[in-house]
């Protein structure tokens, strides 16, 4: 199960559509230039293709273990683990002066788009650590900091979240993990916590564990949790490791995918307490959290993207091979394949075409998160950051779905095979499933989306993006090309139908949230599809230009025109549907009485 | 001891190759490029050479277009200290590349050559052994290890029969075989490093070498395709088609 990473369709999307050139302006990226890039790219690509892919169906295949408390993840891990931190990809985009590379996040999207593409199940455990290292480089003290971040950013140990509990999954207010504070300044934390993700594993000597947790004169409800360091083996003063911590893995789950990633739930204290070291102050821990999970929620949409690249290139590559029937419309034909088939296409257009936008929106709103982070202008830092505010929780909600629904058609595209299990293309599907759940499920992305992201401030950033994406229409609509002009209409229409929706959430939210939210999802699937179809209505615009200037690629090009131009009249032009079920679906879903279902 | 990579490079070894329509070669118009696999191997030696502190400086060397950079930066990704271009657009066969090679042998005054046998696009198998015999050096051909050591190279070589071992007096040529080890993947920080690592461009005048082809291409056509098998019903028709029809016995 061979996986090529996309790296032509990257460059382009980074140098004509996330504006490669003026990241490399800001502060701090001055070296980055679309040559290294390339470089960086390739030899990603190559780690990804070489080390992480054929690994992923072993791993799946056999899942990691769980033997009286201690995790073994599955053949080929701990080798690939290293690899992936003996070649300084856990540092990417971490700050230089804990050992980082500091490289911009469009960038690190890129890398990570290709590893997760390769090897979702893998990535979980840099990704988890990344959000650890995160926190503590934005709320840490400088002592903790010194401690644990060098060796979290080199790898050579991980990080963990510890947010859920039994009791408490999307809702954390209601946490119940206690800590005591101890005479040294420390704590000792007691509870337990659910799906954890790498909570215990073999890869490395350490594990550092984020527990979110209530001090004894906490108030209740959100404002009482505060965050804490609770490292798996305690760390000496000279930076060598101590005693073990009262932290055990008590088992892992048993999950429909991501069978590699061990699931852990820990239990922190039953031996009379685990050491834990306060992050930042107080009762704020659940504000930290929000802090960094929008990285977070940003990177689980990226996951949608991956898998859905994955899958469309083991789907292509079977439509290409497989020999079943003759070509509709000719008499005495050979057997051909079945690409050949007229619905066969319309799938894999469909998976590529949703491949390719997810791409271009979710680099662009990459590009983004580097401009918001590191310009000198505070009017562009403001101005990108509302913008990635309000793109979250589409990136994650719409890219995960989507990559659902991608997966999916790549086991119809190989019909019965598809169904097996030694094909590979199931693994695809039940991988994507978790990431529309885990880090806010798509109904909290959706609420977040309509609620503060949109009514909060009466549609502000998201008239703005109406307003370009009305323009770029316009420019199209006049264009003399037939499939420009039809992209330009396609997109105009869409977003006529996604402003409505807009103007009813703002007029009604206040009025009836119950109504209002009825068509959540419904309205993050239309901005999703219609934000997509904008970001590929960019692309083929430029794609045009470049054939007219006699482009060598004259292939690439066109096949941007035409999967911009399938886009807009497979996808695009379902937003009209799903606005009435937005502006008019409340009534049947809220009638019935709760004891009628 | 300075080392000299000489590097190619060559049309990716994954993609699918195509020959144009008239013939006239393989289509390489926005075909994915990369370095020749077997100078990957050299590279990877010369680098575990200098790493082991048996060499001082390892420098690569590729003849070609502009675009050759790209794959020079690679080798300096790996961990190459330095690299030289020399920049010709003229479609370049083995002789002309050996040429220049010894020009630049001849500048740079290495004590050992480590080259891929072949190159996976022409497979021609030549530019190691004629650059031997224009410099008058010995060489070791399809080499699966190589151990230096007081002036001389003991290489184990990968012949028919199995494995021959011989030693050789420095400075001398070896062309590197699969065996030989296994390429690293270069590091994310060695890739920011080596855009910062000297590139020197030279042009085949300067070196005195003129590398106009030699050899006139006539046809490029694709491999016949396999014809299908058959099932023999037993010995007797099996001869019989080896006999007559395949005329081999």
């Amino acid at each position: 199960m061979s996986f090529t990473a996309p790296i032509r369709d990257m460059q382009f999307v980074l140098n004509e559509l996330a504006g490669l050139q003026e990241v490399a302006q800001l502060p701090g990226c001055e070296e980055v230039s679309s040559d290294l890039v390339s470089a960086i790219l390739e030899e990603g690509g190559k780690f990804a293709s070489g080390v992480l892919a054929p690994i992923n169906h072993s791993g799946d295949q056999e899942g990691a273990h769980w033997n009286n408390g201690v995790v073994t993840t599955p053949s080929g891990w701990k080798e690939a683990y290293k690899g992936f931190t003996d070649g300084g990809w856990s540092s990417i985009s971490c700050r230089q002066e804990f050992g980082g590379q500091a490289l911009p996040v469009v960038i690190a999207t890129a890398i990570n788009e290709m590893f997760k593409s390769a090897n979702m199940a893998f990535c979980l455990c840099p990704m988890l650590t990344q959000g650890a290292i995160e926190a503590l480089e934005l709320c840490g003290s400088h002592e903790l900091k010194e401690r644990f971040l060098p060796r979290m950013i080199s790898g050579e140990w991980t990080g963990t979240m510890n947010l859920t509990e039994p009791q408490a999954g999307s809702d954390l207010s209601a946490v119940r993990s206690r800590a005591v504070p101890q005479a040294d300044g420390s704590y000792h934390v007691f509870g337990q916590k659910i799906f954890i993700t790498y909570g215990e594993h073999d890869l490395t000597e350490n594990i550092v564990h984020l527990v979110l947790a209530r001090l004894p004169d906490a108030p209740e409800g959100v404002k009482g949790i505060s965050l804490f360091v609770v490292p798996k083996f305690l760390v000496n003063k000279d930076g060598s490791l101590g005693a073990r911590n009262d932290v055990q893995c008590v088992s892992i789950e048993h999950k429909l995918g991501i069978h590699a990633s061990p699931t852990c739930v820990l239990a922190f204290g039953d031996k009379g307490g685990a050491t834990g070291y306060l992050v930042g102050e107080a009762n704020r821990g659940l504000e930290y959290m929000f802090i960094m999970m929008n990285l977070a929620r940003f990177n689980v949409g990226l996951e949608g993207l991956s898998i859905s690249e994955r899958a469309y290139q083991k789907a292509a590559s079977y439509a290409r091979d497989r020999i079943q029937g003759f070509e509709a419309g000719v008499r005495g034909g050979p057997r051909v394949p079945i690409i050949a088939h007229s619905d066969i296409r319309r799938m894999l257009m469909l998976m590529r075409s949703n491949t390719e936008a997810m791409r271009a929106l979710v680099l662009v709103v990459a590009a983004g998160i580097d401009k918001a982070q590191r310009s000198s202008d505070p009017e562009q830092r403001a101005r990108n950051q509302a913008f990635v505010d309000l793109m979250i929780p589409v990136v994650k909600g719409w890219c995960t779905e989507t990559g659902i629904e991608v997966a999916s058609l790549g086991i119809q595209v190989h019909g019965g095979m598809g169904f097996i299990e030694e094909t590979g293309a199931a693994q695809y599907l039940r991988d994507a499933r978790i990431a529309a759940i885990y880090e806010g499920t798509t109904g909290i992305q959706a609420n977040d989306l309509i609620g503060r992201k949109i009514a909060r401030e009466g549609g502000a950033t998201v008239k703005a993006v109406v307003g370009m994406m009305r323009k770029l229409a316009l420019e199209l609509e006049t264009e003399s090309d037939a499939d420009l002009k039809r992209i330009g209409a396609a997109l105009a229409r869409a977003v006529a139908a996604m402003e409505r929706c807009v103007d009813y959430i703002v007029a009604n939210y206040a009025k009836d949230i119950k109504a209002v939210s009825v068509g959540a999802v419904p309205f993050l699937k239309l901005i999703g599809i219609v934000v997509g179809g904008w970001q590929l209505a960019r692309g083929a615009s430029i794609a045009q230009r470049k054939l007219a200037q006699g482009d060598s690629e004259a292939a690439f090009y066109k096949a941007k025109i035409v999967t911009a131009r399938f886009f807009a009249d497979h996808m695009m032009s379902q937003a009209e549907g799903l606005a009435q079920i937005v502006t008019e679906g409340a009534a049947g879903a809220l009638a019935l009485d709760q004891e009628a279902f | 001891m300075k080392i000299l990579v000489p590097i190619k490079r060559v049309i990716d070894y994954n993609v699918k190759v195509r020959v144009k329509a008239d013939g006239s070669g393989v289509d390489l118009a926005n075909v994915k490029m990369s370095m020749n696999p077997f100078d990957e191997i050299s590279v990877e030696e010369a680098v575990r050479l200098r790493e082991a502190g048996i060499a001082t400086e390892t420098v690569a060397v590729s003849c070609g277009t502009t675009a050759s950079q790209e794959t020079l930066r690679t080798a300096m990704a790996i961990g190459i200290d330095r690299s030289i271009l020399v920049e010709t657009d003229v479609e370049l066969q083995p002789l002309a590349v050996a040429k220049l090679l010894k020009a630049v042998v001849e500048k740079e005054q290495p004590t050992l050559v480590i080259l891929g046998k072949q190159a996976i696009d022409d497979d021609s198998n030549q530019v190691g052994q004629i650059l031997a015999a224009l410099l008058g050096w010995p060489q070791a051909t399809f080499a699966s290890k190589v151990h230096i050591e007081g002036g001389n190279v003991t290489v184990m070589r990968e012949v028919d029969g199995g494995l021959e071992t011989v030693e050789l007096k420095l400075p001398a040529i070896v062309t590197t075989d699969l065996r030989l080890n296994e390429p690293r993947y270069a590091t994310l920080p060695n890739i920011m490093k080596a855009k910062k690592k000297p590139l020197e461009t030279l042009k085949p005048e300067a070196l005195g070498v003129d590398p106009a082809p030699r050899l006139k291409t006539l046809k490029v056509v694709e491999p016949p395709k396999r014809a299908g098998g058959v099932k023999v019903a037993d010995v007797q028709e099996l001869v019989a088609k080896l006999k007559n029809e395949a005329k081999v016995l």
